[in-house]
């Protein structure tokens, strides 16, 4: 009787469609403060309610058995397991790191998180506690989360981190600079920790979307951010009321799907803050299959900042794998 | 009775704003209700009617984008100039009826009125019908009725003035622009109110007033592929006349107002006539939000 | 390091909506005055799923004097039914609402079998806005006097209502609820491709304790529609289909103080200005031909496209239409499902036909089709002008004709210039050029910055060919009563 899902899929077809120029050109935009400002206002607009829509649409894709199997493994190895409390201590940093080395001690073939995710100062700690395993360690910089610090101490705070060993860094940038319309002082601040990065670490720059505010805003920002050098854009810190939704995922999906094509550069895209069950989890997967693509269903070009939600995959792992329900005394607490 | 001969007037056409003779170069007796000989009228053919329409589509975006206190000033500055030649049209309206003075006096000023009631409604029937719509979801979503098109009206064959105004008045308040088919007796106050609505600020081709045989000049317009409506008041209710030119008028799906009894025209007139003709338009646009705050923006 | 590719793409498993939720018997009588019947002469029609061609159940199909005992068994119900205080008849309204909300997952899944539209689509917009058209109407029921028509507005009496396949429950309801609330009486006949939700009402019109022969329902062909429309104690006829049979019910009814609404075709325009929203503008030109697989009277099956921008929103929708999941129309994930009809596809085999043998270029994503069933990928055309049969013929499918223009004013003159007026689209940022293009359009519904919006308190109907007479909002009941 099923006539079974004839996927129209002709997922390559993003390659046909736009050849890059060169990134060259995009660099011309931030000649100054003026062309920087109108590229920016140049974008196609953002009606809300259609993003909004569509982000609920894709939400209601329903993904099982198999499929579901799939995105919970690449769910848990996308994860950057975040611990950002005043409150941390290498005990806990330790603990995090082993947890994101093993996620699940009674099952061998969980994968292991992208990262953890701490303040520069555990860096160090951190790096020990995932030695000899892929798990990265990122560390937020920059003043984190508020981003309020000169310059100068901005990119100490930059190099402290990597000097300990940072493989990436997840800026903040100046919303108030953003919001007073001086784009160019967020762009040379972004290049400047980008440099202060070196070679070797990654930088993923935060916008703090909530404070953006508008879609619009937050279109620029990705543009903004991919153009200055960022090697992924991040919705939020976690630290504010509104973090990561499926509309503004979506929103920075789209741009970081137009600038490759525009470009030929890819960029990454992390939402953090807010993302704490499976269910959630799995719709944002959908949200970059469908909208970005293919390309980026790997760990090195989307990641979630998330902390609990990694024990609810483990739990809806665990369930697929045995076929009842598990409870939170079945995976590790932080 | 003076010495001094009078001087007869040639009745004609208003077509596009100028008053042509019919383009067939006929014309037909017109008789007062005792048989005694009025005037010539242009006898209409089929011509005639395709260049009203022609007119009357021109006129159509000029008119239906006036703003309604436009449309409502001009339509008061006709009851202006009908006041002026009220004598005129009693006078007329007395020799086609066979009324009395003073009943023709009635359905004059009865005339004029209903054009004063009118004018006023140009800027108020989209507050009645039209309006917002409470939509279950994000969006701004608002009715507006828009004039139909261009109306060919069957002026009704009795009450040859007062009932043309009657069935006029209501078509072109809204923006519709209009061919009408004077009463085929009696046409002389119809070709007359021409001269009136060329004095009266209304824009040429909004009106056109032909005069003939009714049956003869309304079959293409049914027809007429470029007509939108029609109101079949002046086409009777018993003969088959009224049922062919709905017929014709489903080739283009006309909006069609059906032929409905009327003992008295000076009966207050409701909303009916001017709905008939008008299309509602519903607008939607998504609200959206004023920012990211807030659950979900 | 990556995480290692060796499952390379994130497919998704079936996710079939279990069928088990409704129960579709063998077959199906015509629904008179309360009870289900055979046919006089005994026809029978069978009704498949257009997803599999698997026949579904078989149908008495009405004849003459089907309809003629249907109009009776409507005229004797009309006197009780007219006299019910409007408070009892909206009761009525709002129990047939509630019902319809409790077995909405069972209709959803019988209107995807019986019709081919994805599961998605029957559960998240028919379904709902079933049953909210039956909420509006049935509080309407009692307010009447202040509805704008006067004190006291009578209604008309028995209406003969004739509706297509594309929207089979919904259109239902778009004509049952406002005919009850102003207490008329009706005979319905659905489409001959989808009678099973109309029987399926008939059983909730039993639930909801409605008297008998307020609600007849009576399957068949075009035949059972003409003799419905001609029945001589038939006061309002109303109409939902094409524009051809559209004008064949304008000549029957000539003549007649039958009362009539047409909801008819349409070839909608959909314009996309240069500042547009680019992202949800292809969203939009998505839904507004792919929506039920174009099947859809007011669809944007014209997409006007700002000259200077054609490439950059081609090269988008071209990506986005590589997204679309074609298939089992039961499975969550489906967007397109099947054509209704062997009938529908050749027609739209035909035009599509057409487009190329005119030159115009077709494109459509790889995409495999089931071998049983009625299918049609999702299909764009290309180098399209006016002149061309598929600019300006409706097609009824997943098929878009691209035009370009240059200025609003042309914008404006290319969607107007048609014998239909049904919907338009306006794509653009710019509020003022919105409003100017909105105010120009010759056009019943204009959606900007959106498409395909329905709510049971929003108007809607055509201009000029797409029909006369408005469905939904205050302005659908004027349609059921005498004013």
């Amino acid at each position: 009787m099923s006539a079974g899902v004839y996927s129209c899929y002709a997922r390559r077809y993003a390659r046909l469609v736009t050849m890059p120029t060169t990134a060259h050109t995009l660099t011309d935009v931030a000649a100054s403060e003026s062309t920087l400002r109108r590229f920016l206002h140049g974008l196609p607009g953002v009606d809300a309610v259609g993003l909004e829509a569509r982000a609920a649409s894709l939400g209601t894709r329903s993904i099982k058995t198999t499929a579901k199997a799939y995105a919970i493994d690449l769910a848990i190895s996308m994860v950057d397991l975040t611990t950002l409390e005043g409150a941390d201590t290498p005990g806990k940093v330790r603990a995090l790191g082993a947890k994101a080395v093993r996620p699940d001690p009674t099952d061998r073939t969980a994968p292991a998180t992208a990262a953890v995710c701490v303040y520069p100062d555990m860096v160090a700690t951190a790096k020990e506690a995932v030695a000899g395993s892929s798990v990265k360690v990122a560390s937020v910089a920059t003043a984190f989360p508020a981003g309020r610090a000169a310059l100068s101490v901005k990119l100490a705070d930059v190099r402290d981190a990597v000097a300990a060993g940072a493989d990436e860094i997840d800026m903040v940038i100046d919303r108030g600079a953003f919001l007073a319309g001086n784009y160019m002082k967020v762009y040379d601040e972004i290049v400047a920790v980008k440099e202060a990065c070196g070679a070797s670490a990654r930088l993923k720059v935060i916008f703090e979307t909530g404070e953006l505010s508008t879609y619009d805003n937050i279109r620029r920002a990705s543009w903004l951010g991919m153009i200055a050098g960022a090697d992924f854009i991040k919705t939020s810190t976690g630290k504010v009321a509104v973090n990561a939704t499926p509309a503004n995922t979506l929103l920075m999906l789209e741009a970081v799907r137009d600038f490759r094509a525009q470009t030929g550069v890819q960029v990454g895209v992390k939402p953090a803050g807010g993302i704490r069950t499976t269910k959630d989890a799995v719709k944002f997967l959908v949200l970059v299959n469908e909208t970005a693509g293919e390309d980026w269903l790997d760990n090195h070009w989307f990641r979630f900042g998330a902390s609990s939600l990694l024990n609810d995959l483990l739990m809806q792992r665990q369930k697929l794998a045995t076929g009842r329900y598990s409870g939170p005394d079945y995976v590790t607490v932080d | 009775m003076s010495d001094r001969l009078s001087v007869f007037k040639t009745y004609k056409l208003y077509v596009g704003g100028k008053f042509p003779r019919s383009e067939s170069g006929r014309v037909y007796e017109v008789t007062d209700s005792k048989g005694k000989w009025l005037a010539n009228a242009p006898l209409s053919s089929r011509k005639d009617a395709r260049d009203a329409v022609v007119a009357a589509r021109k006129a159509f975006g000029g008119w239906s984008g006036a703003t309604a206190y436009n449309r409502g000033q001009i339509l008061y500055r006709i009851a202006e100039m009908l006041e002026g030649r009220r004598a005129q049209f009693v006078h007329e309206v007395a020799d086609a009826e066979g009324l009395s003075k003073s009943k023709a006096t009635e359905q004059v000023d009865a005339a004029i009125d209903r054009w004063v009631w009118y004018a006023g409604w140009t800027d108020k029937i989209a507050q009645v019908v039209g309006g917002g719509n409470p939509v279950a979801g994000p969006y701004f979503n608002l009715s507006s009725p828009e004039p139909t098109g261009v109306v060919t009206v069957l002026a009704p064959q009795k009450s040859s003035f007062l009932g043309l105004v009657s069935v006029l008045a209501p078509v072109i308040a809204t923006g519709n622009t209009a061919i009408v088919i004077a009463s085929e007796k009696s046409p002389l106050p119809a070709l007359s109110l021409g001269e009136v609505l060329a004095t009266s600020d209304l824009p040429g081709g909004v009106v056109n007033v032909l005069s003939g045989r009714t049956a003869e000049i309304a079959t293409p317009l049914a027809a007429h592929q470029d007509v939108n409506a029609i109101d079949l008041a002046g086409a009777g209710t018993d003969d088959g006349l009224a049922k062919e030119l709905e017929i014709a008028a489903a080739d283009n799906l006309k909006r069609v107002l059906r032929p409905q009894p009327v003992d008295d025209w000076s009966a207050t007139p409701g909303i009916d006539r001017m709905t008939a003709f008008l299309e509602t338009k519903t607008v939607w646009h998504p609200t959206g939000s004023l920012g990211a705050s807030g659950s979900g923006y | 390091m990556t995480m290692e590719k060796q499952t390379p793409v994130f497919e998704y498993a079936p996710a079939p909506e279990s069928r088990s939720v409704v129960d579709i018997a063998p077959s199906y009588g015509l629904f008179i005055d309360g009870e289900f019947t055979e046919a006089a002469d005994g026809k029978v029609f069978k009704t498949v799923s257009p997803s599999t061609e698997e026949v579904l159940s078989e149908i008495a199909q009405a004849g003459t004097e089907d309809v003629d005992r249907a109009v009776r068994a409507a005229r004797k119900a009309f006197e009780k039914w007219s006299a019910l205080p409007g408070s009892e008849r909206a009761k009525y309204l709002f129990r047939i609402a509630r019902i319809i909300q409790e077995r909405s997952r069972e209709l959803a899944v019988l209107e995807t079998l019986d019709n081919g539209k994805p599961i998605k689509e029957t559960r998240d917009a028919d379904l709902p806005l079933v049953a909210a058209h039956f909420f509006y109407y049935a509080g309407w029921a009692d307010k009447l006097d202040h509805a704008g028509f006067g004190a006291n507005p009578r209604p008309l009496g028995v209406a003969g209502q004739v509706i297509p396949w594309n929207f089979p429950l919904l259109m239902l309801a778009w004509k049952i609820a406002p005919a009850l609330a102003t207490g008329n009486t009706v005979v319905l006949k659905p489409a001959e491709t989808t009678p099973l939700s109309a029987l399926f009402f008939a059983d909730i019109c039993r639930q909801a304790g409605l008297p008998k022969g307020v609600v007849n329902i009576l399957p068949g062909y075009g035949a059972t529609g003409a003799a419905l429309v001609e029945h001589p104690d038939v006061n309002k006829v109303a109409f939902t289909g094409s524009t051809a049979v559209g004008k064949a019910i304008a000549r029957q009814v000539a003549g007649t103080r039958k009362k009539v609404t047409l909801e008819l075709g349409g070839k909608g325009a959909n314009i996309v200005f240069d500042d547009a929203p680019i992202d949800q503008a292809v969203e939009g030109i998505v839904s507004g031909i792919f929506f039920n697989q174009g099947q859809v009277c007011c669809a944007g099956s014209r997409l006007l496209v700002q000259e200077s921008i054609q490439d950059e929103l081609l090269d988008s929708l071209k990506r986005r239409l590589s997204t679309l999941r074609l298939g089992d129309p039961l499975d969550k994930n489906t967007d397109i499902g099947a054509i209704n009809s062997a009938e529908q596809l050749s027609r739209i085999t035909t035009l599509v036909e057409a487009g190329e043998a005119e030159g115009a270029e077709r494109w459509s994503a790889a995409c495999e089709l089931p071998s049983s069933g009625y299918w049609f990928a999702p299909t764009l055309f290309t180098n399209v002008t006016q002149a061309h049969t598929i600019a300006r013929d409706e097609i009824f499918g997943p098929v878009l004709s691209v035009l370009t223009f240059r200025t609003p004013d042309e914008a404006v003159a290319k969607a107007n210039n048609s014998q239909y007026g049904l919907s338009a689209g306006i794509w653009s940022e710019k509020g003022s050029r919105i409003l100017a293009v909105a105010n120009k359009l010759r056009a019943g519904v204009v959606w900007s910055n959106t498409f395909n919006k329905f709510d049971p308190t929003s108007p809607f109907g055509g201009y000029k060919e797409s029909g006369f007479g408005r469905e939904g909002g205050r302005h659908g009941l004027e349609a059921y009563l005498d004013v």
